[in-house]
């Protein structure tokens, strides 16, 4: 065992003053001269932690000798005494400890610059709890994320009241494209293959693009800084649906040379079963493996990552409907029709789901402050949708999409003073084939798209308690798209005055038309970070976010099967800008934190569906919704408390209100999260063996800020034709959940250890029903599960 | 610097050698579509079709309905529905699809009573009725009204009354529902 401990010290004086308050600043690195981000320095009274690049500096420190401390997991801390005589810099070139560390060390990378919005982050530890469920459930452990489902598997994760395209996800610096633009259509990732998960509640990640209108979601995976080779494997068993998942993952870390990760994930779960019934055609299936290879040179690292997500999701039997009368039914029986035994068999309708990620990074890192990052990135999503067809149809996709993605992106960072700087660019070209063998109108066209932008974020600290920032973006996008419209359908939107110009051809009843967009956008962030003494922090951000429609609301042209609507797009729709204001208040206290997070959206040109009328086909009448813009308001306020009662208990409180206006039409928004609360209370004794229990309890309201698109249908009752009220509109009961979480922890053999956890989920087996589910017409949600989860680390 | 230049060689080689489909699309000419709904009255002579048609499936335009004629008071009329996709040439007859899968369908037909009462005069291989084939039996005095034609796909053809022609418990996805206002004279 080497204990030798290396220390440098670079003095560079850099400048005299003439007051008797200094300023220290430096680099923290490994001896390899790695910038190590994250570490904690110590001078004096005061406390920081080194920035993305080693980066530190503290200022208004008292002249003499003053105590200087620097520590960073996994390396071994300098403790020493310097004697301050002006501003100096001081560069500290941490040794690794070499000896035995039981806990995998993930890196802490910032992901923006931009300190003026508090970014909620999800832990490992938590990610690891999730590991059978998707990232949206995951996301819902954080106040103001709530959750779009469509049954128990398809989960997006909504924000402050929006969703879908209005959020995008960043996977591993990537920007996932995935068909967003779908209200079933669930994120593509493994939450497996994630260290760490961001949330940034606004549009003020403007290196990730300037349409984040609802925020970001940015996921980066482990990653090891140290030479070492570790495994962990979670195997998790769940008694509602009858399965369980395996995930698996082996990392070489290395602060030098070659180092690499590689992790599978295998899903399996048969039908879920809500309190009295079995929810029919629920289960599915996951297969996923992501792996990287990365060189790390003396001022430079080249990587190599590649995943694939693999996935087969069961749609509820009884959600397929041909017409509102079928839907009618559904809502009136309030028991699903179609309710057989439980199978692990899934039929149709179903979706199939493939993403392949492959990209190549480059990093350089030309001097202590300043690093340029190249990376080129290939997405391939291969989406079938399989619907209930006749005869051998049934085994064609209904919609075979296959979208390509190339991106390019360039980042450089500088730190100068106390202004840091990042700016950069990015290309990207994306083609959507949809594949006309499913012998059905594509619901999305082909098209293609080139888009470029480039950004600069500029951050000032002011002082060590105040700091500024700002951000602009420019984006400039080109859509091209290849679409059949049926005559009488380019008639009825009257796409002739304007857009006559996309027809270029003709076949039978319909006309072949290319249309093709461009769009500039401008998109903007700004805000201020202070700190009071006594551990108050106030944030506050503007924001500028602007949005393009997204194929569905361009292109939307048909009947959508689970909702017995007709939905129709609008290409003549404009982009949609956000302007949302947001502010959070941190007081904490030795015991007990409180954040306090209003908000303001306003969005221009708001994109959504709103009911216009009828439509007769020979399948009977359907309520026809398209896609308007409207201007919006979305405000409310997400509250979290965290409570330290003593060293064993620990309570954590969360609330989130949202308020969505339509201000031009008047009225509530459609599928805002109603007001939900979430109360946990934490019993941990670590002498017995790490024993955690938790009870939390999840409150949701009503919500009874709706839109009224009710709609009349004719039904028969004794044979006879009937006017009946079809109420899509009214929100379900509020519903209470009670959940329990348990874990111990056993050394096994040398450096390995056991976790071995045990988790109910909805004790009580409360029937419910959320209006955030596109099923909740037609079965209860999910009933008790009691769920066993094997974690080794070894 | 070596890695950094295979770096860049790389990618603009993938940059350069990733291809798109960029071909013209085909128009999709939906073949399971239902354009054409035939209902067809035989009593004796007297033939009467019941007819709905839309060609442009789930785009804007109304179907059109037409009646051939009027029915004939207390009258035994044997009917057959067919369904049929004109929008593809030749046109497609669904019916014989239907016919084949007659486990997975059900027509159920609803009238006043004054119009006439429906029976089926047909069965799939478990024996339950599929009603591409039935018989109407008109009311006794002058009424007007209208029957409506449904065609399920995948009803519980064993639930409560359904293979009686109730529609009530049947469940299934509804793939066809016609009204045809017709007059008894």
């Amino acid at each position: 065992m080497q204990t030798k401990i290396y220390i440098f010290f670079c003095f560079c004086l850099f400048c005299t003053i003439g007051f008797s308050q200094n300023t220290v600043s430096g680099k923290i690195t490994t001896q390899q001269g790695l910038p190590l981000s994250g570490s904690h320095v110590h001078i004096g009274t005061k406390t920081v932690s080194s920035d993305v690049s080693g980066n530190y500096l503290i200022k208004r420190l008292p002249k003499g000798n003053v105590k200087v401390y620097v520590s960073f997991i996994g390396f071994q801390a300098i403790d020493t005494l310097v004697n301050l005589a002006g501003d100096q810099v001081l560069n500290f070139a941490l040794k690794e400890n070499a000896a035995q560390l039981q806990e995998v060390i993930i890196r802490q990378k910032a992901n923006t610059l931009n300190k003026s919005l508090l970014e909620q982050k999800i832990k490992t530890e938590t990610i690891e709890k999730f590991s059978n469920q998707t990232l949206g459930d995951i996301l819902k452990e954080i106040a103001g994320v709530s959750s779009m489902k469509t049954g128990s598997s398809v989960v997006k994760p909504v924000i402050n009241g929006l969703f879908g395209s209005r959020i995008p996800v960043i996977n591993n610096n990537v920007r996932l494209e995935d068909q967003q633009w779908g209200t079933e259509h669930a994120p593509n990732f493994d939450v497996n293959a994630a260290g760490k998960i961001t949330v940034i509640k606004g549009a003020s990640g403007l290196q990730y693009g300037g349409d984040a209108v609802g925020g970001l979601i940015v996921i980066e995976p482990i990653s090891v800084k140290r030479d070492t080779l570790f495994g962990k494997t979670i195997l998790n068993l769940a008694s509602n649906g009858r399965g369980g998942s395996i995930s698996s993952s082996l990392h070489k870390g290395n602060d030098k040379g070659w180092s690499w990760n590689a992790l599978g994930t295998f899903k399996y779960s048969g039908d879920r079963e809500a309190p009295d019934y079995v929810l029919s055609n629920s289960g599915n299936r996951e297969a996923n493996f992501s792996g990287d290879i990365k060189f790390t040179g003396k001022k430079y690292d080249v990587s190599g990552y590649y995943s694939f997500y693999n996935t087969t999701i069961g749609i509820l039997s009884a959600s397929h409907i041909g017409n509102v009368n079928d839907l009618y039914n559904a809502i009136k029986n309030k028991v699903p029709w179609a309710v057989y035994d439980f199978t692990y068999d899934i039929n149709n309708p179903k979706q199939k789901v493939q993403h392949h990620l492959a990209k190549l990074n480059y990093n350089y890192y030309s001097d202590q402050t300043a690093s340029l990052a190249v990376q080129y990135s290939f997405q391939f999503n291969k989406r079938l949708e399989f619907d209930v067809r006749r005869g051998n149809f049934n085994n064609l996709a209904a919609l075979d999409l296959a979208l390509t993605t190339h991106a390019i992106n360039i980042d450089y960072k500088k730190t100068v003073h106390d202004w840091s700087l990042k700016s950069g660019f990015n290309g990207s070209f994306q083609n959507n084939f949809a594949n006309p063998a499913t012998e059905i109108r594509p619901l999305i066209p082909n098209f293609d798209r080139i888009e470029f932008g480039t950004y600069g974020i500029v951050n000032y600290d002011i002082s060590d308690s105040f700091s500024v920032d700002a951000g602009l973006r420019y984006d400039f996008s080109q859509v091209q798209a290849t679409k059949f419209y049926f005559k009488s359908r380019w008639d009825e939107r009257g796409y002739n005055s304007e857009f006559a110009d996309f027809i270029v051809g003709e076949q039978g009843n319909q006309w072949l038309a290319k249309p093709s967009f461009t769009f500039h956008n401008i998109s903007a962030s700004t805000g201020f970070h202070k700190e009071f003494g006594q551990d108050l922090y106030w944030y506050t951000n503007v924001s500028l976010a602007t949005r393009n429609p997204n194929p569905s609301e361009f292109f939307s042209d048909g009947l959508h099967h689970s909702t017995g609507v007709i939905e129709l797009g609008d290409i003549a729709l404009d982009k949609e800008q956000a302007v949302k204001l947001s502010t959070t208040l941190q007081k904490k206290w030795t015991a007990f934190s409180v954040e306090v997070n209003p908000f303001i959206n306003s969005i221009r040109n708001f994109m959504f569906l709103r009911p216009v009328g009828f439509e007769k086909n020979n399948r009977g009448s359907f309520p026809v919704w398209e896609y308007q813009q409207t201007n919006a308001r979305l405000a409310g306020v997400d509250v979290q408390t965290h409570w330290k009662i003593n060293n064993q208990w620990q309570h954590d409180f969360a609330l989130a209100y949202v308020n969505g206006r339509d201000l031009t039409n008047n009225e509530f928004l459609i599928d805002i999260p109603p007001l939900n609360l979430s109360n946990k209370i934490q019993f941990a004794k670590t002498e017995w063996n790490d024993l955690k229990l938790e009870l939390k309890s999840e409150m949701i309201m009503r919500q009874n800020q709706f839109p009224d698109n009710n709609f009349i249908t004719n039904i028969i009752v004794n044979n006879e034709l009937t006017e009946v009220l079809v109420d899509i509109s009214t929100p379900p009961p509020a519903y209470q959940l009670l959940h329990f979480y348990s874990e111990m922890k056993f050394k096994t053999f040398g450096k390995s250890n056991t976790t071995i956890a045990f988790s109910v989920q909805n004790i009580l087996n409360t029937n419910y029903r959320d209006y955030l589910n596109r099923q909740r017409f037609f079965a209860d949600e999910m009933g008790r599960n009691f769920q066993i989860q094997l974690k080794f680390n070894y | 610097m070596k890695n950094s230049k295979i770096l860049a060689v790389t990618l603009i080689a993938l940059v350069t050698f990733s291809s798109c489909n960029n071909d013209d699309p085909i128009a999709v000419n939906e073949e399971e579509v239902i354009t054409t709904v035939t209902t067809t009255l035989t009593a004796g002579n007297q033939i009467i079709t019941l007819t709905s048609r839309d060609l442009d499936g789930d785009g804007p335009n109304t179907p059109v309905v037409t009646v051939s004629g009027d029915l004939i008071v207390n009258t035994t009329y044997t009917g057959t529905v067919r369904f049929l996709n004109e929008a593809v040439t030749p046109v497609d007859n669904i019916t014989d699809e239907i016919k084949a899968e007659g486990v997975e369908h059900q027509l159920f037909f609803q009238a006043p009573a004054a119009i006439g009462t429906f029976t089926y005069a047909d069965a799939d291989s478990n024996n339950k009725p599929i009603g591409l084939a039935f018989t109407l039996k008109t009311g006794t005095a002058a009424a007007t009204g209208n029957i409506v034609v449904i065609l399920r796909h995948e009803p519980l053809k064993s639930a409560d009354g359904v293979s009686s022609g109730s529609i009530t418990n049947a469940g299934g996805a509804t793939d066809a529902q016609i009204t045809y206002p017709v007059q008894v004279k």
